[in-house]
């Protein structure tokens, strides 16, 4: 029941936020933190209370929903449930407070749209139940395009379209694949069901499992994004609201990789591991390739948007190196670029906010009057190249030992990668705080409000690389398939 | 006729008493709000005849009628739509029409033929539903007689229609002419014992497909669903892309499953090949359109489609993915020209994009609804498109029609790109100084029945259950 709450309580105070802001649009800000520091107390004390021992399930809720088909209402809570929520609600959060000025018009149907896409999210990492996991896969797409449809900058409409597009081409594949399981599952044992646990053993031909996987894995392929499917993600990301960048990247990328560890994986164990080299090829391709457009960019969103298909790459390589060690760095990867990058976007926001443009070759020497901003920025561009002592240096050097027991070569090159990592990351640095300006601003540095988010953040991804323990320890109790 | 013969088509009777009653009610004295009101109450009175007729199934009237679960499902789907269609009617021709009486008759009248042929099982009743269906439509197609549009569309419906009716006589007598049969299990009976489908009653379904897909508006007899839906009255529009061809979709489908027309390859690649291509033309040109009632038009080409790649599926689950189909699909619809119906104003229908510019921050309730019923078409998750695509798709990986399910992905992508192209126009910062033809107030009417549809839409979209249960239950009796 204490899941379903979880859902609930974002659905509900969308809904009353739109409704509240015909009074005041201070209202809807504060029905919305409200809602999502609710959850967010929900899972932390899930988590401070999580058992050394027992089951790998947490929770369990299930109930019927259209028995007809063999849908149910079906919620489950593992480690890896339990740490992506932490993260959801916590970014979540954190979007309400950046948009707490940014965003002026609309403010009710925009808190609705926040809330609607945050529980979207949290269904999908708690369902199991096969149907109802497209189902809310499909849910948080059509507020994700309002938020970069209304509130995104001048291309707004262009990138809105392209990413409802590509995801729902991909879903729609995804849908196919599981249509076809619950077939083959009903035909080989009388039981037609979506129930996840079922459906995990189930007998199939070799070909027909590889096609199938093939279906979601290109769904999770898009969403994450991996080359060559990553052609929305910058278009998007630039063009949406900070916290539509926040929430795109720190959130909705890590359904995808969710999926690959949820789905992929476990239900097809033979077809992951017959196309595992391919798919980690693809993985490396996007770190470096990903990493040298993120180079090329002048535009600081489109750069640190790009920087996030060379972090995903990461996951495919390590989701396909099949043993332990890669799945704690995955999970590790995907909170610490939630955090990391989330973090970027934040600042990218608040600069945009103060200097009205992106372009990195406008900007330049602001470290003397941003100093505070200019350092918070330092600590995540530390963060995104692999700096030990934070997030996704812990997650980045898992991934790369369990990949080396899997395949060498692919983690030579995907080491290239951090490489290629620290040259844009420096330049970010390089070109935004340090250097000459060829423009005089007056600006001022963060406020308040701005300063509560990035400490959070800045403890967050600190905590992550000094003291990993809690969130691998809790990730360990998931049962990833490990051949 | 026997007693029980009257109480189950009970519904068909009362609606064209109604018919003939109303028509001395406009000789009596001409009175919109009456004639208006009667209409209603007709409506509802056919409804309510569909329940003592529940008792009576499954009945047949031999030769020509047959009244089971599934004909009394669509019946009451028809009606319900007409019931709508009419609710949101009154408004619209208040505004326009001097004479608006005639326009009580010609819509029941309609929708009677729609239910002949809903419960029709032999050629005769067949084409006496569908002549009554399209010669009613002749008038309300061309009923705002000052408009230009609505002479010419009217005359090319009548043309157009009349020539497939042509086609359609044509081929039932090459069929009758081969298996000596003109009632529907007959013409099956005898196509299995000779045990494979004669040239001659094969060119006779090609030409009944020819009536038949005309009605449907079927790639490639879709050219006049464009201009039609453009040039007709709003809820007309809504009358032609419903009721009219839902009423043609369940005597297909009735004739398909009692001729076993799965057991003949040729007839199911026929009947392929024009899904296919339903699917592709109609979402193809629906890009390239300004104008939303055009747009509504090509879409409705591709659902066709997509209902038809159900329907091929061969599986007891693709008939009822129709059902289900068909009541989403008919809420939608109706919905989408309802929000039309009320946008516009009388001096013009509000039907280009640009109407609808910023609509969402003038009229955030209407552009809601809309948003709904735009998603719904386009099948995305808690509205009853929804699950009515989903329904389709697993009939067909039911059926294994892999590479039909293929096209469907395609065009729902092609397709969702005009969609939210709506939508997308409905938040765009409204246009200052430009005349748009969108009426500064609502008619309250109008209003609560798209409140309705929006919640029945959701409904089914987040609990199906019910509805699934129903539709299950009837396809039983039926196959």
């Amino acid at each position: 029941m204490i899941l379903l709450l979880l859902i609930i309580i974002p659905l509900a105070g969308g809904l009353l936020s739109w409704i509240a802001a015909a009074r005041n649009t201070l209202w809807p800000r504060y029905i919305a933190l409200a809602c999502l520091l609710a959850d967010l107390a929900v899972t932390a004390q899930i988590w401070a209370t999580y058992p050394a021992s027992g089951g790998q399930w947490l929770y369990q809720y299930k109930t019927d929903w259209v028995p007809h088909f063999g849908i149910s209402l079906n919620l489950a809570m593992d480690g890896l449930s339990l740490l992506m929520l932490v993260l959801t609600f916590f970014l979540g959060a954190l979007a309400v407070l950046i948009s707490w000025k940014e965003i002026n018009q609309r403010v009710g149907f925009f808190h609705f749209n926040l809330l609607f896409v945050l529980a979207g999210i949290t269904g999908v990492f708690l369902t199991m139940d096969l149907f109802l996991f497209y189902f809310f896969w499909e849910m948080m797409l059509i507020p994700m395009y309002f938020l970069i449809g209304i509130w995104g900058h001048e291309n707004r409409e262009y990138a809105a379209n392209k990413f409802f597009i590509f995801t729902q081409a991909g879903g729609l594949l995804m849908l196919l694949a599981i249509l076809a399981l619950y077939f083959i599952h009903g035909a080989n044992t009388g039981v037609y069901t979506y129930d996840y646990f079922s459906l995990l053993n189930t007998p199939m031909q070799q070909e027909t499992a590889r096609w199938l996987m093939l279906g979601f894995l290109i769904a999770f392929m898009v969403k994450l994004p991996a080359v060559p499917f990553h052609t929305w993600l910058p278009d998007a990301h630039t063009e949406a609201p900070t916290a539509g960048s926040v929430i795109l990247a720190g959130l909705l990328l890590k359904t995808g990789a969710y999926g690959i560890l949820r789905l992929v994986l476990p239900l097809f164990p033979e077809a992951s591991a017959y196309f595992a080299p391919w798919i980690m090829f693809l993985g490396v391709l996007g770190i470096i390739y990903g990493g040298m457009l993120a180079y090329a960019q002048t535009d600081l969103k489109r750069l640190i948007a790009y920087t996030s298909v060379s972090h995903m790459g990461f996951v495919l390589v390590g989701a396909f190196s099949f043993n332990a060690l890669a799945y704690e760095g995955v999970v590790m990867q995907m909170i610490a670029h939630g955090i990391s990058t989330g973090a970027l976007f934040i600042i990218a926001g608040a600069l945009y906010e103060r200097i009205h443009t992106r372009n990195i070759l406008e900007m330049g020497g602001l470290w003397s009057k941003m100093p505070v901003m200019g350092s918070a920025t330092m600590i995540f561009v530390m963060a995104s190249l692999g700096l030990p002592g934070l997030g996704n240096f812990v997650a980045e050097f898992l991934i790369l030992m369990g990949s080396w027991q899997a395949n060498r070569w692919i983690t030579v090159f995907a080491a290239i990668g951090l490489v290629v990592a620290t040259a844009y990351s420096l330049r970010i640095m390089q070109k935004v705080f340090f250097g000459q300006g060829t423009r005089q601003y007056t600006l001022s540095d963060l406020n308040k409000r701005e300063l509560v988010i990035i400490v959070a953040l800045v403890m967050a991804i600190l905590l992550l690389g000094l003291h990993p323990q809690p969130v691998l320890k809790t990730s360990q109790k998931t049962d990833y398939v490990v051949r | 006729m026997s007693f029980a013969d009257f109480i189950s088509l009970g519904p068909l009777i009362t609606l064209f008493t109604a018919v003939v009653i109303s028509m001395l009610l406009i000789a009596i004295k001409r009175n919109h709000r009456i004639t208006y009101a009667f209409s209603l109450l007709a409506y509802l009175m056919a409804l309510t005849a569909i329940i003592p007729a529940a008792l009576y199934i499954p009945h047949t009237v031999p030769p020509l009628l047959v009244v089971d679960e599934f004909s009394l499902f669509n019946t009451g789907l028809g009606l319900t739509s007409g019931f709508i269609i009419l609710l949101l009617s009154y408004n619209y021709f208040e505004e326009r029409e001097e004479r608006k009486e005639e326009y009580y008759l010609l819509l029941p009248l309609a929708t009677t033929g729609a239910l002949v042929l809903v419960v029709s099982r032999h050629f005769m009743s067949l084409f006496l539903g569908l002549e009554i269906l399209s010669i009613s439509l002749y008038g309300l197609i061309a009923y705002l007689r000052a408009r230009e549009r609505s002479d010419e569309a009217g005359i090319k419906y009548l043309i157009l229609a009349a020539l497939s009716s042509a086609f359609l006589l044509f081929g039932m007598a090459l069929v009758y002419a081969f298996t000596g049969h003109m009632d529907f299990p007959g013409i099956g009976a005898a196509l299995r014992q000779a045990g494979y489908i004669p040239v001659t009653v094969l060119a006779g379904f090609g030409m009944m497909l020819i009536g038949i897909g005309f009605k449907l508006g079927v790639v490639p007899f879709h050219m006049w669903a464009p201009d039609i839906y453009e040039g007709a009255p709003l809820p007309v529009s809504a009358f032609i892309a419903t009721i009219s061809k839902g009423g043609m979709l369940v005597v297909l489908i009735r004739f398909y499953v009692d001729i076993h027309g799965n057991d003949y390859s040729m007839i199911w690649w026929m009947l392929a090949i024009v899904a296919v291509a339903s699917m592709f033309a109609g979402n193809w040109l629906a890009l390239t359109q300004q104008n939303i009632k055009r747009i509504l038009a090509y879409s409705s080409i591709a659902h066709m489609g997509y209902i038809l790649v159900a329907f091929l599926s061969g599986v007891q689950t693709g008939l009822e993915a129709i059902s289900f189909y068909l009541v989403a699909y008919f809420i939608t619809s109706i919905g989408a020209f309802g929000v039309l119906i009320v946008m516009s104003s009388s001096v013009q229908d509000a039907e280009t994009l640009d109407d609808y510019r910023g609509m969402f921050w003038r009229y955030p309730w209407v552009a809601t609804v809309f948003t709904a019923m735009l998603l719904s078409l386009a099948g995305i998750p808690l509205t009853a498109g929804f699950i009515g695509k989903f329904y389709i798709v697993m009939a067909g990986v039911n059926g294994h029609m892999w590479f039909l399910l293929f096209m469907l992905v395609i065009n729902s992508v092609i397709g969702l790109y005009y969609y939210i192209r709506i939508i997308a126009m409905m938040f765009k910062a409204p246009a200052t100084g430009e005349v748009t033809y969108i009426k500064p107030s609502l008619p309250v009417a109008g209003n609560i029945t798209l409140m309705l549809l929006t919640l029945v839409l959701i409904g089914l979209g987040v609990y199906p259950t019910a509805m699934m249960q129903l539709i299950q239950q009837m396809m039983k009796m039926i196959v």
